[in-house]
């Protein structure tokens, strides 16, 4: 499967700029909002006032009467659900009956210019019976709770239970035993750009073309067919320039089926733009979550068995929920070598934003409470956090209880180089007051070995066009969202042909033109894209091979191409420019079309159990972080002086790209092991602008050094894996750790504010006092 | 049944924008990001918040960095503005724009005109700029990609380079 690559090349290279670059740096670059909307009608949308209420009455008529409004949609205009899993697609586009969280859609307008359509809305007339509200998992599970949607009881969108091994003998057996909880709080993608979505609707033709900030276009194109009633072949979904995803963006979102069906009501074009507040409002992202963890430990260090419950407050839709709480399960596995596993997942509804995926998804929250306990437990047995990881390392290849194939493992790597380059021997324990240092791993899959739609089809193709020209165009369906993705196929294409990365374009994401993908997300795009554009250009190689041995009167086997040259014998005792080869080929055959593709076999599908697929993949990334803080103790400021990294990508096809995401991944978890927070009051979101919602500034980001464990994976295009989510998780651990091993405090919470910092130093003084009066009064 | 919106009052704003003279009809309340985005054109410009909070809109107004978004367009009669559009000469990239496509100081790209523009205002009043120094003068504008490090390393590499 895998390639044949130059290794010594490849690595050679430090890397390329983005193919898509300069766009960026010169302001070209069209995102969505930059559109041509001349003559687009401009659409908003009316959103509920409260949190829970039947919707008695809906009065459309003035606003629709107002002179300018072209159209008004309402949850009359589209009677079917949408979501992500066939089987949890409970949520209309905009409500019907009944409002679940403050700021759900519930009706639309489009109008000749931006005031009219906000005068609109002001002449929308809502009657509601208002219902209990629930912001937290326990009220919403409470046993006299009205229930959000009538077929789950309890409020649970999904309880998960599973067991791998005997944990009852593993706790037995182990020297130390540890129990305790955990909370992180909900937190948002924050993507810079705002969400927009332009539609035109042709009513001579019946089509209906969508260009949208999608990261799945193919998921978006499937559900605008289902809610519109469409035939899908009148659908085109086309991907601009997209302003960053992080998850925000996988699943198809309420605001882009309304400006659809709006662009519809309009026989004509609309063009959607939600503010910061209804970006942020939108949601999608990772669920505020309470975990129970509960480990045994020997002497020395081994794990022994591993006891996990975990809450999510998923909002008050599915989305991604039942995949989200299956991952934050699944993924207590794949890292170390833990005998005994158990694991209870509940998923609960709430009267607020639905929750969705996010960098890292399912897997970050339970991964800091785990790297926290396995730090404490160390020290408590007088262990160094380095050597307990290591007493715990997996063997790959292996297979782990639950299923999941490993079959590359750099994190022995990973923990070696992160421990060299902090200075972590030499340093720990002897830095001044007020510093201190911490460590933690973490892991993520290249790609779900399950897709989402088990069509049967494979899980990636990639088009070559090859003409008379000698350009190359590489049609790929997969989303390049600032990834980088577009620029590794052009690369994995250059590399297989050996031929000049100019002369290659890549164009992503259009559903009338590219090849379907399964788009960007679970970072399967260079695992399985990769994979799919190494095979279209093997087979393009082998059509130019042929046509190139045919003129040179050779054998093909005996031709060899190098540098866009192909020749016959080492010593180039005949050779053709690949022009010549070009026009040779042509002749038999005109343009020429090949389709590479890729497909992740049975065998690497997951576990039989009840949601064993989620977590399968062919490719775990690992990673280790040392995180360096310095704090001050009046204010609880924390202050991240820096961070060191180590991640095994398998091999780096772009390693300044890699650099990158490891770079942005860490970055994205300080945030939320520091700052970030979503907060509600009564539902409403209060956090919903850049200075509530404190996304970290460039003054508080700390310096990264990035360092590549290359294990060669298998599987892999050229052995690489993905880079981009599985550094994330170790970051608020490694933080939680390095403050316990500064101030001696212990902290559950995450995010570490200066508050919530400065709380427990306040409660750790009170204690001190209290202790040292009842030493004196005995 | 309602009567149309009524057209807010418009006047002349004559100002100099990436170099060249013009002069358009715009509305008194009308923000310089609207101006510059839909009269414009420059759709370099970018819109990431509901006002001021993250410098995807940052532009020039004589040669200082401001938030457009939270600027009005009659403000910058008979000033010089600057985008992100007006730095290449004849398709060269500037050093910037070089060295923050060269060291991946840029990934999405949404934040990316608006860092250019405040880095920009940066190098001309401060040719060698520290990193403290970059991190003060950015630090209104936010990336949710690179974790900063690749924006530091760009504008070193500006400042380092010849103009």
């Amino acid at each position: 499967m895998t390639s044949t690559p130059d290794h010594a090349r490849l690595a050679k290279r430090r890397g390329v700029p983005l193919i898509d670059g300069i766009d960026k740096v010169t302001g070209k670059a069209r995102y969505t909002a930059d559109l041509d909307h001349a003559d687009a009608l401009v659409g908003r949308i009316f959103r509920s006032p409260v949190s829970h209420a039947d919707i008695i009455r809906l009065d459309v008529s003035k606003a629709r009467a107002l002179d300018g409004v072209v159209a008004v949609v309402t949850g009359d205009n589209c009677t079917h659900t949408y979501g992500v899993l066939p089987i949890a697609m409970n949520e209309y586009p905009m409500a019907r009956g009944r409002v679940r969280y403050r700021g759900e859609p519930i009706a639309a307008v489009a109008a000749i210019d931006a005031e009219t359509a906000e005068r609109a809305l002001g002449l929308i007339k809502l009657e509601f019976a208002k219902l209990p509200a629930y912001y937290t998992s326990a009220d919403a599970r409470a046993p006299d709770a009205v229930l959000l949607h009538d077929d789950k009881p309890g409020n649970l969108e999904r309880d998960v239970h599973n067991q791998f091994g005997d944990v009852a003998q593993g706790f037995a057996a182990a020297d130390l035993v540890r129990e305790e909880l955990f909370s992180c709080a909900e937190i948002n993608h924050a993507q810079i750009e705002p969400h927009a979505s332009l539609s035109e609707y042709d009513p001579a033709t019946g089509r209906l073309t969508v260009q949208t900030v999608s990261q799945v276009g193919y998921y978006l194109h499937l559900m605008l067919a289902q809610c519109l009633e469409m035939d899908s072949s009148r659908i085109r979904v086309i991907k601009p320039f997209i302003g960053g995803g992080f998850g925000a963006r996988v699943e198809a979102l309420n605001f882009e089926i309304i400006t659809a069906l709006l662009a519809r009501a309009a026989n004509g074009k609309v063009l959607m733009q939600l503010t910061r507040e209804e970006t942020f409002i939108t949601h999608r992202a990772r669920p505020q979550t309470d975990i129970r963890l509960k480990l045994g430990m020997s002497k020395n260090g081994r794990m022994t068995a591993c006891e996990c419950q975990v809450v999510q407050r998923g909002g008050a839709y599915a989305g991604y929920g039942i995949i989200t709480i299956l991952y934050a399960g699944a993924l207590l596995q794949g890292l170390y070598d833990i005998p005994a596993v158990k694991y209870d997942g509940y998923r609960v509804y709430a009267n607020l934003p639905p929750c969705g995926a996010m960098r890292g998804h399912g897997s970050v929250d339970v991964r800091h409470a785990f790297e926290c306990l396995v730090d404490r437990m160390a020290r408590e047995l007088g262990l160094d956090p380095f050597a307990v990881r290591r007493a715990n390392l997996l063997q790959a290849p292996t297979r782990t209880m639950n299923d999941l194939v490993v079959n590359s493992y750099g994190l022995g790597e990973c923990l070696d180089k992160v421990e060299r380059a902090s200075g972590w021997r030499e340093r720990l324990g002897k830095l001044p007051p007020g510093k201190g240092l911490g460590m933690a791993c973490s892991h993520y899959v290249s790609g779900a070995a399950k897709p989402i739609h088990r069509t049967g089809e494979p899980h990636a193709v990639v088009n070559l066009k090859l003409d008379f020209d000698g350009g190359l165009t590489a049609l790929t369906g997969a989303a390049d969202i600032g990834q980088g993705s577009s620029t590794m196929v052009a690369i994995a294409v250059a590399e297989t042909l050996d031929i000049s990365l100019d002369r290659i374009r890549v164009i992503a994401a259009d559903t009338a033109i590219t090849p379907k993908d399964n788009g960007a997300y679970s970072s399967r795009i260079t695992f399985m894209v990769g994979n799919a554009a190494i095979d279209a250009a093997k087979r393009l190689k082998a059509v130019l091979v042929a046509a190139a041995a045919r003129k040179l009167e050779a054998r093909p086997e005996d031709v060899e191409c190098v540098g866009e040259v192909f020749r016959v014998g080492s010593a180039g005792q005949a050779s053709l420019p690949f022009a010549d080869v070009v026009a040779a080929a042509l002749v038999d055959e005109g343009a020429i079309t090949v389709k590479g593709s890729f497909t992740c076999p049975p065998n690497f599908h997951g576990g039989k159990h009840r949601g064993g697929a989620v977590g399968s993949t062919m490719g775990f990334s690992y990673a280790a972080q040392v995180v360096e803080v310095s704090i001050d103790d009046a204010t609880g400021q924390v202050t991240v002086d820096k961070v060191w990294v180590a991640l095994d990508c398998g091999h780096a096809i772009n390693p300044l790209a890699v650099e990158g995401q490891i770079e942005g991944s860490v970055w994205m978890g300080m945030g939320q092991a520091m700052c970030e927070e979503t907060r509600y009051l009564d539902g409403l979101p209060a956090h919903a602008s850049f200075l509530e919602y404190r996304v970290p500034t460039i003054a508080e980001s700390p310096p990264i050094e990035v360092q590549i464990v290359e294990t060669h994976d298998p599987y892999g295009p050229f052995g690489a894996k993905e880079a981009s989510e599985g550094a994330l998780a170790g970051f608020p651990p490694a933080l939680v750790n390095a403050i316990a091993n500064a101030l001696g405090i212990d902290l559950n919470e995450i995010p570490v504010t200066p508050d919530r910092l400065t709380e427990a130093l306040i409660q750790r003084r009170r204690q001190a006092r209290l202790a040292s009066s009842l030493k004196a009064a005995s | 049944m309602h009567a149309p919106t009524p057209q807010p009052k418009k006047r002349l704003l004559r100002l100099r924008l990436n170099g060249r003279w013009r002069e358009d009809a715009v509305a008194e309340k009308e923000l310089l990001v609207d101006y510059l985005r839909e009269v414009a054109h420059l759709t370099g410009v970018k819109i990431g918040c509901d006002g001021g909070e993250c410098g995807a809109c940052t532009v020039l107004v004589d040669g200082e960095a401001v938030p457009s978004c939270i600027t009005l367009a009659v403000r910058c009669e008979g000033r010089d503005v600057e985008t992100v559009e007006g730095l290449a000469t004849q398709g060269r990239l500037s050093r910037l724009q070089l060295a923050f496509h060269e060291k991946l100081g840029t990934q999405c790209g949404f934040c990316t005109p608006g860092m250019i523009m405040a880095a920009e205002a940066l190098l001309r009043q401060n040719p060698n700029p520290s990193d403290e120094e970059i991190r003060t003068a950015l630090s209104g504008n936010l990336c949710r990609c690179t974790g900063y490090v690749k924006i530091i390393e760009s504008v070193h590499a500006a400042a380092g380079s010849t103009p």
